[in-house]
């Protein structure tokens, strides 16, 4: 038979856990950096040794609230951690310290932007939680090795509503969300060295219809593309048992990257029984006016605000300030180079031009970018009054600010000899030489084909190495031919 | 609250523990004598009472973000009944 997938409408809620960028642990002083050497940060609190007490970081409290802030969510004033208990070997407690009955921030939402438009995305949630250690499963044989130096890690959980209906807007929720949390500079939104993870539940049903779904939930989405396609097939499979008349089971699934589908990892047949309770060792936190406030002032401009001042106050089309505002240190960047100079609409089209190309070919990020601000500026100058061509900048002088930022734009357009000659008698040299090399073409221009003023324009740019300033040459050709 | 069988061996899986025949009798009734004692609060009237979630006056008690407290891995592996002087070496979690 064949399936009518357009019959059915994917319902998608998404849970991504975001490592706070905190110096040290939720609950104890051990670092809380990645990379570090197996179980070198750990203390008896971490080790979840007796008599151990947990002592809350104020840091992880105000980026929890930053973000909450951010997403429009109610912030919870009374907040309590709760004890969920389970075994396993990467808990060294046997249970994770979480908020369970008051979560730090309660419902907000996201705006997200597909080809089909803006849309918001409701939020359930933000809660801190820590993190687990790691099990390795393949450096001792016939064994898992346990490293606790993630154990602790302060997490936010961010909780959607099912809100999500396709793979294009989980990608476009996912990509919104890092955003949001590297201009915070909360988390650094890693999704391969697993800073921010991501589990999506997944149901289908008929359109039209207003229950849900039996969900999967789908996890080991290692990347935002992944989460995508992890959807589409995961929703293809529910609708192919739904639509032959199958039971979907609510089941763990695990995605493979590689094969393209996804496997059950177990099925909730028992329920899990955590036994929540108020941990009796965290004394309850409160959030203060005072806080609250001091938190909202230490909010930067965010990509919305930014695109709104770019476009308003710059004038910049929407697609540029866009372009700029994904990323924070372009963005960052951007800001600094627009002290130095007023030509905005230029400065955005070094940035998404040679700029945004220069830094591709060496695989650099923003942040590495050598060519300073005000050194940028310069060369825009330089364009602006004629003393270079935007072609001679970005191809000539701009691949070696690259290499040896500490020189100056104008030093090296010298030094290649590459400033524009306004020289008159220079270009009527290079426009007689031109001229004389075509006889043909200019008694066809005097007869009247007036278009090849463009093979001549062309000519003089090939004799002049692109010295020669167009709008002179375009000015004295004109002036030679008429007469 | 009844307690029985079934609520035993619920809560001995939920444990990991495991009780023989006799010792889950006696578990039964020292557990049956502390619900009792517990459920007398029941009897209370708490209409219009706010739920308590913490017994502790203290509130706010909050550490500055500077790394400080952590032992050496020796000092922490030298609690491992198996390690292999970098990792704590459990039973293989996952099949391969």
């Amino acid at each position: 038979m064949t399936i009518n997938y357009d019959a059915y409408e994917i319902v998608i809620g998404l849970e991504v856990h975001a490592q706070l960028l905190t110096r040290t642990k939720l609950f104890c002083g051990d670092s809380a950096a990645f990379g570090g050497e197996p179980n070198t940060h750990v203390s008896p609190i971490t080790l979840g040794l007796p008599g151990s007490l947990p002592r809350l970081n104020g840091k992880a409290v105000e980026f929890a609230i930053k973000m909450g802030l951010t997403c429009h969510c109610e912030i919870e004033r009374n907040n309590y951690f709760a004890r969920k208990n389970y075994f396993y070997p990467d808990l060294p407690k046997g249970y994770q310290t979480s908020q369970h009955t008051t979560p730090v921030c309660k419902g907000g939402w996201v705006r997200i932007r597909t080809t089909a438009g803006e849309r918001d995305i409701r939020l359930n949630r933000i809660h801190l939680e820590e993190d687990a250690g790691k099990s390795i499963h393949d450096v001792i044989p016939d064994a898992t090795a346990i490293d606790l130096n993630r154990a602790g890690v302060p997490l936010i959980e961010i909780v959607t509503e099912p809100d999500l209906r396709s793979g294009d807007e989980a990608y476009a929720y996912l990509t919104e969300l890092r955003k949001t949390l590297r201009y915070l500079d909360i988390c650094d939104g890693n999704m391969e060295e697993g800073s921010m993870r991501c589990d999506a539940n997944i149901s289908v049903r008929l359109k039209g219809e207003t229950r849900l779904g039996t969900k999967v939930e789908v996890k080991n989405l290692n990347s935002i593309r992944n989460v995508r396609r992890a959807i589409e097939i995961e929703s293809r499979r529910l609708i192919e048992l739904v639509a032959t008349g199958q039971t979907v089971q609510q089941q763990t699934r695990s995605f493979d990257a590689a094969e393209g589908t996804t496997f059950a990892l177990r099925t909730k047949e028992e329920a899990n029984d955590y036994r929540y309770f108020t941990d009796p060792d965290l004394p309850p936190f409160q959030v203060t006016d005072a806080f609250l406030e001091s938190i909202k002032a230490s909010i930067p401009p965010l990509p919305e605000q930014l695109v709104q001042k770019y476009t308003r106050e710059l004038q910049l089309p929407e697609y540029d300030a866009r372009v700029i505002c994904d990323d924070r240190d372009s963005a960052a960047y951007f800001e600094q180079l627009i002290t130095h100079t007023t030509n905005y609409k230029a400065a955005a089209n070094w940035l998404l031009g040679p700029v945004r190309s220069g830094l591709n070919e060496k695989s650099m990020d923003w942040k590495d970018l050598p060519v300073r601000p005000e050194s940028l500026a310069r060369l825009i100058r330089l364009v602006e009054e004629g003393g270079l061509s935007f072609s001679i900048a970005a191809e000539r002088i701009f691949p070696v600010l690259m290499s040896e930022p500490h020189r100056d734009a104008l030093e090296i357009a010298t030094a290649l000899n590459l400033i524009q000659s306004s020289d008159t008698s220079e270009i009527a040299a290079w426009i007689e030489q031109a001229l004389a090399g075509m006889p043909d073409k200019v008694s066809e221009y005097k007869k009247g084909k007036k278009g090849l003023i463009g093979l001549f324009v062309g000519e003089v740019k090939k004799l002049s190495k692109g010295k020669a300033d167009p709008k002179l040459t375009n000015q004295l050709l004109l002036e030679k031919l008429e007469n | 609250m009844e307690v029985n069988d079934a609520l035993i061996d619920n809560l001995s899986n939920l444990a990991r523990l495991e009780f023989n025949a006799s010792e889950k009798e006696s578990i039964k009734k020292d557990l049956e004598k502390m619900i009792h004692f517990v459920e007398k609060l029941g009897e209370l009237d708490t209409t219009g009472v706010e739920p308590l979630l913490h017994m502790s006056p203290e509130i706010n008690v909050l550490r500055e973000d500077i790394p400080q407290g952590s032992v050496s891995r020796e000092a922490a592996l030298s609690c491992a009944p198996v390690t292999d002087g970098q990792y704590f070496e459990v039973p293989k979690v996952i099949r391969k």
